[in-house]
């Protein structure tokens, strides 16, 4: 197995600062803003944003957690115990401008699931996608609204995001099978 | 997913399958407090709740948690049912199965129906409930709410109060209880209680405030009305006396007794309304857990990788 | 199993004949003369069919005192003629059939029905008749008339004999005739709906529990009612300990008393109902390792005159209901000898010779019939047995219109091989 780092800590710290800009330029009424972190690694990347958006502009956004695994549509060829963290959104979405976070772009068909979950809780004005990686190969019509890094991957290459929340330590990571 | 197939009782059933089912439900807890309490997790799964005895409460759970997981349900139960004509259990499970259905929730008369039904159709098998046998979804919602009031089972000392011998929900609680690392006592008119039943490691008192002494939480059972005045017991008032949860005695003891009740109740006889409404009283909690437990064990059960042929 | 007619002149030769009335066993031959026995002499036995018994024992046929046959009535589960097989080939030559028919047999036509039918097939059959009309429990029958027509003792088995007064008095009036009265013992009121023994397994199980006490008390009853009456009290199918203590007490002050042990009572506990087979649902209930120990016991102390099998076929829609409401009972008779050799020869260390005793003299002599069976002239009924053999039991080995046996898989050790009986000969290899 091959590795190649392709963000640090502080390139990693850069790009979550120009994700959250790119969120306040893009929506006029920031007030409505609420971000939704999917877990498990959007939850944090979700935590620093709503941060962010704290220092940047001094607006308040209520942040939520989804966890997809009720939604999932490959559950039943899984023959693991899902860990399931838990979907936790202790405000409604009506009308709200919601700021879907999660680590990498890849089928799509995480984020779906986290939509289906969002329209549990409330008719949003808008949903939106920051992710920090687009790694391509997608199997939805989807696409992010804001994107830290693209990542154009080839077969048996796979994108690791390292969080330190997480991980104990922030990177982005790419590994590839052989040679 | 989890260890077995089926469930079809908590003797002997994992402990680890125990925990994962509650953790589960613990998280299904959390769609049911949603504006839009469903979750797409079973689309496509159909399941067949075959009641061939009256259980109101039980089937409703059941399908609330059907349809709260997207699943197709179908509800058979004995009044409407084909067995009045004489049909044998055998081609009745042989039906349902032909009809291609992925679990069966069966509630039936007869200890070891489930087991049985097993050995007629491929399809999972959901005891809910076998005569005086097992009812294991119903120990897991008492176990989750336990959980839910106490923040674990280990160490924990429950009571069981009242007619234990022909309860379905004893065995369960018992099994499960233990298992977890729960101590139990059962309480209750000594004719009421099974012979031989401290072989499965439980206590008996027949004193019930010397048990609510002992105990963290009580699990008061059902008494049937019309075992009154029969040879087993003697008057309501004389089971009030001994075994009733009221007031006056749930005052007299100092600590908080958690007082749970599978439903549905009586009372005035084996409880006091005053305590049934109480702030003790986590009656209302169980429902909903079993709401939430059956959909973790339906979730858990149901989501196994269909086999070839029958997708 | 091949049933042949027996050859003009057979003989068995080189096994061990077991003679269980002198109590001998030596190395001999066995010669058979149009079905009778015949003395062995060199100018008669040279163009004899011979049979080689090389390492088996031959013995008297065996003697199954209690048999359900379910003719007439239930021709669905078994006849005179499908019992007759499935006794053959578990080497009885000799049964008594049970009147809980439909009809009962409780008129002395009934038991002519079943003697005259009895006469076609390949083995004895002697019919009980009931005790009281229809099974009812209330007024007895015509004892006298239908020991004429060759009732051989009198039974109410499958229903008890609730009523203490009825018992009584048919046991007086039975005496008169110096015939056994067989009670299924069981107190219907202990009972209950019991469905298994009462004990660890069935509050386990959740199922409705039978006590050991509803066999013992009536036991009980019956031993003291005989004592007073002088009638002969046989007890069928003994499952616990106390009803053995209670017959053991009873046969040292009173010679008359008899008791029976079912091989299954001996061979399962009730932890073999685990799974809720119903082929282990039977009356009296498999009881605990504690009981099945005491019967075993009181085996080898001589409590037990008999081994009967309670041979009790069922439909498999019968028993393949749910545990609570499936039909009381199970096939036995194929399987009989390889159990109890197996349990009480191989594993308790009893002498095969009382085993044999308990299947063929001590039965034959309760009911009266000629046990002396290796008489010259006398008509053959043989059986050879290899008593090491292991062998497992399956669906092929029953002869039973019904497979209704708990036997099925089982190693059993012990089998008939060869049985003679009516002037057919039957090998079971």
């Amino acid at each position: 197995m091959n590795q190649k780092q392709l963000l640090d800590e502080k390139r990693l710290g850069q790009t979550i600062i120009r994700l959250s800009h790119e969120i306040i330029e893009k929506n006029t009424t920031p007030g409505d803003i609420a971000l939704i972190g999917i877990h498990r690694r959007g939850v944090p990347l979700a935590k620093r944003i709503q941060n962010q958006l704290k220092s940047i502009a001094q607006i308040d956004v209520p942040l939520g957690t989804v966890d997809i695994t009720f939604h999932r549509d490959d559950f039943r060829e899984r023959l693991v115990m899902p860990q399931i963290k838990g979907t936790e959104i202790p405000f409604s979405l009506d009308g709200k401008i919601v700021i879907l976070i999660d680590d990498v772009l890849f089928t799509g068909r995480t984020i779906r699931a986290a939509m289906d979950v969002l329209n549990a809780f409330g008719r949003a004005a808008s949903i939106q996608l920051a992710v920090l990686v687009d790694r391509g190969h997608r199997e939805m019509p989807i696409r992010a609204d804001f994107v830290g890094k693209n990542i154009p991957t080839h077969e048996g290459e796979h994108v690791s995001v390292l969080i330190q929340e997480v991980d104990k330590k922030d990177a982005v990571i790419l590994t590839w099978d052989g040679e | 997913m989890l260890t077995h197939k089926h469930l079809l009782g908590l003797e002997n059933y994992p402990s680890k399958d125990i925990q994962a089912i509650i953790d589960t439900a613990f998280q299904f807890r959390e769609v049911l407090d949603r504006p839009i309490k469903k979750v797409p997790s079973l689309q496509g799964v159909t399941i067949v709740n075959l009641f061939f005895e009256n259980s109101t409460r039980t089937r409703i759970s059941f399908e609330l948690a059907q349809k709260r997981l997207s699943a197709d349900t179908v509800n058979f139960s004995a009044s409407s049912s084909s067995l009045k004509k004489g049909e044998s259990f055998k081609d009745t499970a042989q039906n349902i199965e032909a009809m291609k259905i992925d679990a069966v929730v069966m509630r039936h008369p007869a200890p070891g129906a489930p087991l049985h039904l097993t050995q007629f159709i491929d399809a999972v098998v959901i005891n809910a409930g076998d005569g005086t046998h097992e009812h294991p979804t119903q120990a897991i919602l008492d176990m989750m709410s336990l959980q839910e009031k106490f923040g674990k089972l280990a160490g924990l000392k429950i009571a069981i109060v009242g007619d234990i011998l022909h309860s379905r929900v004893a065995l369960s609680n018992i099994h499960g209880l233990q298992s977890m690392g729960a101590e139990v006592t059962l309480c209750g008119p000594t004719n009421l209680i099974p012979s031989f039943v401290e072989d499965l490691g439980v206590t008996v008192n027949s004193n019930l405030d010397e048990v609510m002494e002992w105990a963290d939480a009580l699990n008061v059972l059902r008494i049937q009305r019309e075992r009154m005045g029969s040879a087993l017991l003697p008057s309501v008032r004389e089971y009030r006396s001994l075994f009733g949860i009221t007031e006056e005695r749930l005052a007299n003891h100092k600590k908080e007794i958690v007082i749970m009740h599978p439903g549905p109740m009586n009372r005035g006889v084996e409880i006091d309304s005053q305590v049934a409404d109480g702030g003790q009283a986590i009656i209302l909690d169980q429902v909903l857990n079993g709401v939430a437990s059956r959909m973790a064990i339906l979730y858990l059960l149901c989501g196994e990788k269909p086999e070839d042929g029958n997708a | 199993m091949n049933i042949k007619t027996l050859p003009q002149k057979v003989l068995l030769e080189g096994g061990k004949i077991y003679n269980p009335v002198s109590n001998k066993l030596e190395k001999g031959n066995l010669f058979i003369v149009n079905g009778k026995i015949a003395s062995e002499d060199k100018s008669q036995t040279f163009d004899a069919q011979a049979i080689d018994c090389k390492g088996k024992i031959v013995t008297h046929g065996f003697c199954d005192i209690h048999v359900h046959f379910r003719e007439p009535g239930r021709e669905d589960k078994e006849t005179l003629e499908t019992g007759a097989l499935a006794a053959l080939a578990g080497g009885f030559t000799r049964v008594c059939v049970m009147p809980n028919t439909n009809p009962p047999l409780d008129t002395p036509e009934s038991i002519r029905f079943i003697i005259e039918k009895g006469e076609s097939v390949p083995v004895h059959i002697h019919p009980i008749g009931a005790i009281t009309r229809q099974q009812a429990g209330k007024d007895i029958t015509e004892m006298g008339l239908m020991k004429n027509e060759g009732a051989v003792a009198f039974s109410d088995d499958g229903l008890p004999v609730q009523d203490g007064s009825v018992m009584r008095r048919a046991l007086e009036y039975g005496s008169m005739f110096d015939i056994p009265i067989i009670n299924h013992a069981e107190d219907k009121c202990m009972r209950e709906d019991g469905v298994m023994n009462e004990g660890p397994m069935s509050t386990r199980l959740g199922l409705s529990g039978n006590p050991t006490i509803a066999e013992s008390s009536m036991v009980h009853r019956d031993l003291a009612l005989g004592e007073m009456t002088g009638g002969r009290v046989h007890v069928p199918h003994v499952s616990t300990a106390q009803a053995a203590d209670h017959i053991k007490e009873m046969k040292k002050t009173n010679n008359k008393v008899t008791a029976e042990v079912a091989p299954h009572h001996i061979y399962f506990n009730e932890a073999a109902i685990e799974h809720f087979d119903t082929n282990l649902k039977v009356a009296p209930p498999i009881r605990s390792e504690f009981d099945r120990k005491a019967l075993i016991e009181a085996v080898k102390k001589g409590v037990f005159d008999c081994i009967a099998t309670d041979h009790a076929p069922h439909t498999i829609e019968e028993k393949e209901a749910s545990f609570d409401l499936a039909a009381f009972g199970m096939i036995g008779l194929e399987s009989c000898f390889g159990a109890v050799n197996k349990v009480l020869v191989k594993e308790n260390g009893l002498a095969l010779s009382t085993l044999i005793q308990m299947l063929t003299i001590n039965p034959r002599r309760i009911m009266g019939f000629e046990s002396d069976l290796f008489q010259t002239g006398i008509q053959a009924e043989i059986v050879v047995l290899d008593p090491d053999e292991e062998w497992l039991f399956s669906k092929t080995n029953i002869h039973s219109r019904s497979k209704n046996s708990p036997f099925i898989n089982e190693t059993l050790i012990g089998r008939p091989v060869i049985t003679i009986s009516k002037n057919k000969i039957i090998n079971n290899e």
